[in-house]
């Protein structure tokens, strides 16, 4: 069989396909490949979002907003929660912006896989593609939501600082965890329909064990590590941090975030692709 | 330039019986892990079989392919023909990489194509425009091919019009016309086909058929399946057969499906029962020749066991379309006399047809069992069908469901317009 692909004339890939590998690699080469197909599944994510519909893209907005005016009113206004001396409204949308896409992302990117069977079952490309542009798909959403982000800044007078350049960074963050939990969860969901019901559950208890509503300095100092382990405390926080100036306990908070998506992500990573052989099978 | 571009090697897909298609929830999986201990211990008890038949229900397995090999050459159009279940569309998700062989492996050499389905990724609420865009990249064409094609794709589809609609506005046939169209425009050196062609109108059919033999004509290699034998035999020059995961035959295209359709006559036959007899076999059997024909001589045979004695014995047979249209009806008592038969005989009737007229398709055989003497007639439960190979019956080409079931003994008679003197005289003045 050697003689073949040592006499490949011409420039013709030779492909050879043979059982699943149970050590895959990620060809990055190939996902490099099909980026226009990533293009253009993000594209008709966000497409189709918002079409039949009379709001259309205002409900990128409106979500966050009415989030942001009952965690005012009920939080800050009636609990009293501290918010680190920033403005309540101000300081719940800074942290719901990074918490909606981070959401939107999760629950998108793990129902993806079961939701695209018909692509999954009939044409091939390396299967990666389809959480990561459920993730991205969400991005748009967030841009809209975060003019208003803008505006709201400026209307409480805060001026940010050099801060501000490291928001990149931590939209990243949020979008390779939304990632590292989707590949978990998209894999998983192939065979276990279950995960469908757990996805729901998942975020809202995830909402309660990240600062959006409160600052992560009520967390007693010792706790503030295990606290950590939560990526999304890191992205939050680190918003805060980056566009109002002011955050509680960031510091090496952020670099155990990093740590935990990093390492998530990795082993999200390895498991979608050993079970993405067989992924048509199950599905 | 007459590599092979195809190679399969003992090529073989096993599925655990239930795993296909599939899922589970975790409560199976945790009810299954339940229920292990106890059958074991169930077993144990029995002693008898030690390997345990709960356990081996769960690891059953079926081999979709079982040690398959290959080699296709560049250029070459190849069909793939078999009966449902035979492995058939196993062997093309294998090739399109959509799923893995157990054991074995292919080599392709060149960029494959595969359309296992028309529109895949289609979006209801998009424009044609934006499907053609969203459905090609999907195929793994490029942006810049595409846009280069696009005019192309849509005349061909003949939607020009309706091309910034969303495609649910779309009439099934647009919808069907448009996804062929995308592609169609595929240009990978290795095109993988399946039953695409059960869609569409009979004329967007024959266009769609010339489209993918042009393609063949372009030195670009095809893997075709499908159940329409006209469409493999007019596209296809080789082909091989599959048969419970096997290759049961192949070369020559024609060869192939003229085995494989005097294998469909000869299947496995399953007695059946009236009040009054037992059916022992029914079989349409071509003269001379391996295949039916049209116009060929055929013999149709019952076999019979009376269940009780039977005074006057009779039988009617009637030819059905496979809609169930009936053609023709041939009764036995309009022939011939049977003497009475007792219970327990076993007895044949039959007719010998010359020169069946049914031209190419699916028919079938109805039969009544009669026992005149009683005033009985029983219906047989079931249809027998049967295959007619199509044929080139008036000459060149051969005729499709377009020319409908029945061929007719034709001479063409032709009376020319002769040559008028008037018009002689205008040519002549005009010169």
């Amino acid at each position: 069989m050697d003689s073949i692909s040592s006499q490949t004339q011409a420039s013709l890939p030779l492909l050879r396909i043979e059982p699943s590998n149970r050590w895959p690699s990620i060809d990055f080469r190939e996902l490099w490949e099909y980026r226009e197909l990533l293009y253009f599944l993000t594209w008709r994510d966000i497409k189709i979002r918002y079409k039949q519909t009379v709001l259309g893209a205002a409900w990128a907005i409106i979500q966050p907003v009415f989030m942001m005016i009952v965690f005012s009113l009920f939080f800050g206004k009636l609990a009293k929660v501290p918010s680190d001396g920033i403005p309540y409204p101000v300081f719940a949308f800074c942290a719901l912006l990074p918490w909606q896409l981070f959401a939107s992302a999760v629950s998108d990117s793990s129902n993806s896989l079961v939701g695209n069977q018909g692509l999954i079952t009939k044409v091939y490309f390396p299967r990666l593609v389809i959480p990561v542009s459920a993730v991205l798909s969400g991005l748009l959403d967030f841009f809209v939501a975060f003019v208003v982000l803008v505006g709201l800044i400026f209307w409480y007078g805060i001026i940010p600082g050099w801060g501000i350049i490291a928001v990149p960074a931590f939209i990243l963050l949020a979008m390779g965890t939304a990632l590292a939990v989707g590949l978990w969860l998209s894999a998983l969901s192939v065979q276990y329909r279950d995960v469908r019901y757990v996805i729901g559950f998942l975020v809202q208890f995830w909402l309660f064990v990240t600062p959006v509503a409160y600052p992560s300095s009520i967390i007693p100092e010792q706790w503030r590590a295990v606290y950590a382990l939560n990526p999304m405390v890191g992205v939050v926080e680190g918003f805060r941090w980056a566009l109002l100036g002011k955050s509680s306990a960031l510091g090496s908070m952020v670099w155990v975030s990093v740590g935990v998506v990093l390492i998530t992500l990795f082993g999200g990573l390895y498991y979608f692709r050993r079970m993405e052989q067989q992924f048509a099978d199950i599905v | 330039m007459a590599d092979v571009v195809i190679r399969a090697e003992g090529l073989s897909k096993r599925y655990s019986l239930g795993q296909r298609e599939r899922y589970r929830l975790l409560r199976d999986v945790i009810s299954e892990a339940a229920a292990r201990p106890l059958a074991r211990l169930r077993n144990s008890r029995s002693g008898l079989n030690g390997d345990g038949s709960a356990h081996r229900q769960s690891h059953e397995w079926i081999w979709a392919l079982d040690d398959v090999s290959f080699e296709i050459k560049q250029g070459e159009i190849s069909g793939i023909i078999g009966r449902n279940g035979a492995g058939k569309s196993t062997l093309l998700k294998i090739l399109s990489r959509i799923t893995k062989p157990t054991k074995g492996y292919i080599e392709l050499e060149g960029r494959v194509g595969s359309l296992l389905e028309v529109g895949t990724g289609f979006h209801p609420e998009l424009s044609g425009r934006e499907n053609i865009y969203l459905n090609a990249a999907i195929l793994g064409m490029r942006k810049l091919e595409v846009a280069r094609k696009f005019d192309e794709i849509v005349s061909f589809a003949e939607i020009e019009k309706f091309i910034d609609t969303p495609v649910k506005r779309y009439s099934s046939g647009m919808y069907v016309r448009l996804a062929f169209a995308v592609a169609a425009h595929l240009e990978t050196e290795i095109l993988v086909v399946d039953e695409v062609l059960a869609v569409g109108d009979a004329q967007f059919q024959k266009k769609c058929l010339s489209k993918l033999r042009q393609v063949g004509t372009e030195g670009r290699t095809i893997l075709f399946v499908s159940h329409n034998m006209a469409a493999v035999r007019g596209i296809c020059e080789t082909g091989f057969e599959l048969s419970e995961g096997r290759i049961v035959s192949s070369g020559e295209i024609n060869d192939v499906i003229d085995r494989y359709l005097s294998q469909v006559i000869t299947r496995k036959f399953m007695e059946v029962e009236t009040p009054s007899f037992v059916i022992n076999d029914v079989s349409i059997n071509p003269l001379g020749a391996e295949v039916i024909k049209t116009f060929e001589s055929v013999e149709i045979k019952v076999v019979l066991t009376a269940k009780k004695d039977v005074g006057d014995p009779g039988m009617y047979v009637g030819i059905l379309t496979s809609d169930n249209a009936r053609i023709a009806g041939i009764d036995f008592k309009d022939f011939a006399h049977v003497p009475p038969i007792r219970a327990g005989e076993r007895f044949e009737l039959g007719f010998l047809i010359d020169e069946l007229p049914l031209l190419g398709g699916t028919y079938q055989l109805e039969i009544h069992v009669k026992d005149l003497s009683h005033h009985k007639i029983e219906r047989v439960g079931n249809l027998f069908q049967f295959e007619v190979v199509e044929t080139s019956v008036y000459g060149g080409r051969k005729l499709d469901a377009w020319f409908g079931s029945v061929g007719l003994k034709a001479t063409a008679i032709q009376k020319l317009p002769s040559v008028s003197p008037n018009l002689d005289e205008v040519s002549t003045t005009l010169r």
